[in-house]
């Protein structure tokens, strides 16, 4: 790597917030005329490398070199005027104005005090042409697509002083065409000279227009890679912080899930999805449930789990295929459908999307029981108060009483309230969104078993998780997600986190 | 005993009402001196009551609404309307004589609030419109209607029965009260009894947390408003009844900001969540007091409004947390959280 100086040079940079070590002695360099991707899970930094960067947030120590300059941008303005342009994931645009207005708007060409229209849209055609993009610049915005939209917001942000180029995660509502029009553009501008930085959770798109791959894990830099030289599977290893050679022994040690497959093949089925899908969100797919099954869903952070359990449960409605429960054909098209279907839901956002921490435990256990029985056939208090104790002491949750507020419980007693409130409704399927997430290790070992415990009932399980292990130790087979889209089903052997890896990679 | 009353948060608006009342035992002449006439009780204290009743079903409507994290500021408007609706089925015949049956016409008033609290649930729940900006629309568009209703003028009422609504007298009581009453307990009752109360609250602490946990809370949403408007119906019949007319312009002007101070002060949070139908009624209670007190002492009305601001002031302070706070631990009696 002889190239010349870095253009942007980041060295042993911190930053720090409230309780949290968002960056630790992180190093980056960016060259000019190279796309360079940053990878990392969630919460790895890299959202918080990007805002250092574009003066969003400021470091607390170590520097940022520009050009051999040291600089501190304060805010995203002064940023944009050293050189660094940004375009951020949702597309800040106005569709209701033309294309032409969007492009230089704040900055519109005047002549006698009034807008030289005719200069705008000349200025704003060229500066389109230098992308090879010709629409007419006169129209809304918003009669483009998002991919045209998507350039306009980078043809906005460039201007002849652009040195950076900083894409947040351009391509998540873009379609495969749109995304390769985009790179298109984004390869254009690379020739050109600019340096591009490149935020994505593909794994493909990252192989398809980087040169250069940081890798981040827990605010610490993992290593830059040229990307040619790290296979995907190492990288994903990388990005998970685990070494290579782990994947290659699989667990037969821990708990084995294979014999309850094994031993009941008269299980009924419980659920059957067939080709769900929404435009947009997830690609079809199909998954089968039988009685005492354990689905584990596997893969990156936004490969479209969650999406798949909430189109499932009807949080978001498919616009294509079916869901059959019991062998019946179910219009599941709201929460209350799945629910009265037989199915109960436990979002990955505990805080916003499921406890209710000024109502009590006992509200909190009984609500979606009640919601299934409305409002007149009322439970009342005192069968409240068993129903409530009942799983207070068999789930083990920790509160001094059942009436106290659900707010004061720890991460780990609010999510197992939150599988009694689901379990107080007897439902047959159970969709777990990240139940460890957040937890301390007991807890998260109490929660997997109770998983366990409930599916030996005959309760079919959907059971979400990032750590792989914790799906290979619960699941009876494994969905794997990659990209929005479902691209393998795991079972027996297959289960292990190097299967995982391989699949998620793309080869075995 | 007081712990219990500490958590219903009733225990704060019941003493800023007592502090108010006590003062009016020292320094107001008769206050609460009570006179029995023709087999009616009248004074200070009755007046009070008599003279909260509309703002007390007012707010018998809006806790619900506020519980929801919702605010109903169309209420006032909606008063107009119901008065106006049954001066105009009543007619003014100077005679007595009313163009549909009493009962008919208080039916369609109430029937047309009721619809009135419908738009805005619809506006709210289904459209998703912000609470403050759907009701806006109908405390403005609402004088309007009143105003078609009785033809822009006052209507002047002199069919008796009709008076009794809001003039009458039961057992020594007056009559009004009893409808406070009947539709407090009812309310009570219905959000108590059933899962209703338990549904209000848990969408007004967490609506998307409500929806996964199955629970229409469109509908949820929709019905308060709608109830909403029918108590500000009732109230308004009462507005009409005691002063036999119906004013499209002035008649509950500025009723919504009393109503909600009232649900307010009784310890219901704008940011929704436990509602409490008692401590409202108090806080309505304490807001008559107070003008009643100021009207007593003769304050000059032009700094009347900066006299209960100051009360207003007190009272809120003294149901802040953190206050509450310093106070416990003046006292010496702070429980361990």
């Amino acid at each position: 790597m002889s190239e010349s100086a870095p253009i942007l040079e980041i060295n042993k940079i911190n930053k720090y917030f409230p309780g949290v070590r968002a960056l630790f002695n992180v190093d980056f360099r960016l060259f000019k005329g190279e796309v360079h991707t940053i990878m990392g899970q969630n919460g790895a930094g890299k959202s918080t490398l990007v805002k250092v960067l574009t003066g969003v947030h400021k470091h607390d120590s170590g520097e940022m070199l520009l050009e051999g300059k040291s600089i501190r941008p304060d805010s995203p303005l002064a940023a944009q005027k050293l050189g660094i342009s940004t375009v951020y994931q949702e597309i800040n645009l106005c569709p209701n104005l033309s294309v032409a207005e969007n492009i230089f708007v704040g900055r519109q060409p005047m002549k006698l005090g009034r807008i030289d229209w005719k200069e705008l849209n000349h200025r704003a055609e060229e500066a389109l042409s230098r992308l090879h993009i010709s629409i007419d610049v006169t129209q809304l915005l918003s009669s483009y697509s998002i991919a045209i939209q998507q350039m306009v917001a980078i043809v906005r942000v460039l201007d002849v002083s652009s040195k950076i180029l900083v894409l947040d995660e351009p391509t998540s509502s873009l379609d495969e065409t749109e995304v390769e029009q985009l790179f298109k553009v984004i390869r254009k501008l690379r020739d050109d000279g600019l340096a591009i930085l490149f935020i994505t959770h593909f794994l493909d798109q990252t192989y398809r227009i980087s040169d250069r791959i940081t890798i981040l894990r827990n605010g610490e830099l993992v290593g830059e890679f040229k990307t040619e030289a790290l296979p995907k599977l190492e990288l994903i290893a990388k990005m998970l912080g685990k070494e290579l050679s782990e994947f290659s022994y699989d667990i037969t040690g821990g708990e084995s899930r294979k014999e309850i497959t094994g031993a009941d093949r008269e299980a009924k089925n419980l659920l059957q999805v067939k080709e769900l899908g929404l435009r947009g969100r997830i690609a079809p797919f199909s998954l089968d449930l039988d009685e005492g099954e354990v689905l584990g869903l596997a893969g990156l952070l936004g490969s479209g789990r969650t999406e798949m359990a909430r189109l499932i449960f009807g949080i978001e409605v498919a616009n294509r295929g079916e869901i059959h429960v019991r062998g019946k054909k179910k219009d599941i098209n709201a929460p209350r459908a799945a629910m009265l279907a037989g199915m109960g839901f436990c979002s990955e956002d505990r805080k916003n999307e499921g406890v209710f921490s000024e109502l009590t435990v006992r509200e909190n256990i009984i609500l979606a029981l009640q919601g299934a029985r409305g409002i007149f056939r009322y439970i009342p208090k005192k069968k409240q108060l068993e129903i409530a104790d009942e799983l207070i002491k068999s789930l083990d949750i920790k509160t001094p009483s059942a009436n106290n507020e659900a707010g004061q419980l720890s991460g780990g007693n609010q999510q197992k309230l939150m599988l009694a409130r689901w379990l107080a409704t007897n439902p047959f399927i159970l969709i777990l969104d990240e139940p460890t997430r957040g937890i301390d290790v007991g807890a998260k070992v109490e929660v997997m078993e109770l998983v366990l415990n409930l599916s030996r009932q005959g309760m079919g399980v959907i059971f979400i998780s990032s750590e792989f292990e914790e799906l290979i130790r619960c699941s009876t087979k494994i969905a794997v997600l990659k990209d929005k889209e479902k691209i393998a089903e795991l079972s027996g052997e297959e289960m292990s986190e190097s299967g995982i890896m391989h699949a998620i990679a793309g080869g075995k | 005993m007081l712990k219990a009353l500490n958590r219903s948060k009733i225990l704060w608006p019941l003493v800023a009402l007592a502090i108010l009342l006590l003062f009016n035992l020292f320094f107001t002449p008769n206050f609460f001196r009570m006179e029995i006439m023709e087999g009616h009780l009248f004074g200070n204290l009755i007046d009070i009551i008599k003279n909260a009743a509309p703002i007390m079903l007012l707010a018998i409507g809006l806790t619900l609404v506020i519980a929801t994290h919702g605010i109903d500021i169309s209420v006032g408007s909606v008063v107009a309307i119901s008065a106006g609706v049954v001066a105009m089925l009543i007619g003014g015949d100077l005679e007595g004589n009313t163009r549909f049956p009493i009962a008919f016409a208080m039916a369609v008033a109430l029937l047309v609030c009721t619809t009135a609290g419908m738009w805005n649930g619809m506006l709210v729940s289904r459209i998703g419109m912000q609470p403050i900006v759907a009701t806006l629309i109908l405390f403005v568009a609402g004088r309007g209607i009143a105003m078609v209703t009785t033809n822009a003028m006052v209507i002047w009422l002199y069919a008796e029965p009709f008076a009794y609504l809001g003039q009458g007298y039961l057992l020594g009581l007056p009559f009004s009260i009893y409808i406070v009453v009947f539709l407090l307990l009812a309310t009570f009752l219905a959000t108590r009894k059933t899962a209703l109360g338990m549904f209000i609250e848990a969408v007004g602490i967490n609506p998307t947390a409500t929806r996964f946990a199955g629970i229409n809370s469109k509908n949820i949403l929709f019905g308060v408003y709608a109830f909403s408007g029918f108590c500000a119906g009732v109230s308004g019949l009462i507005v009409c009844s005691t002063v036999m007319s119906a004013d499209g312009n002035n008649a509950g002007n500025l009723f919504e900001l009393d109503a909600i101070l009232a649900v307010v002060l009784g310890g219901t949070s704008l940011n929704g969540g436990r509602f409490f139908l008692l401590g409202s009624m108090v806080g309505a209670l304490i807001i008559q007091t107070l003008t009643t007190t100021i009207y007593a002492f003769n304050v000059p009305p032009e700094i009347s409004q900066v006299v209960k601001a100051l009360v207003v002031y007190g009272v809120s302070l003294l149901q802040s947390d953190r206050l509450q706070v310093a106070l416990a631990g003046v006292l010496g009696r702070r429980e361990a959280a």
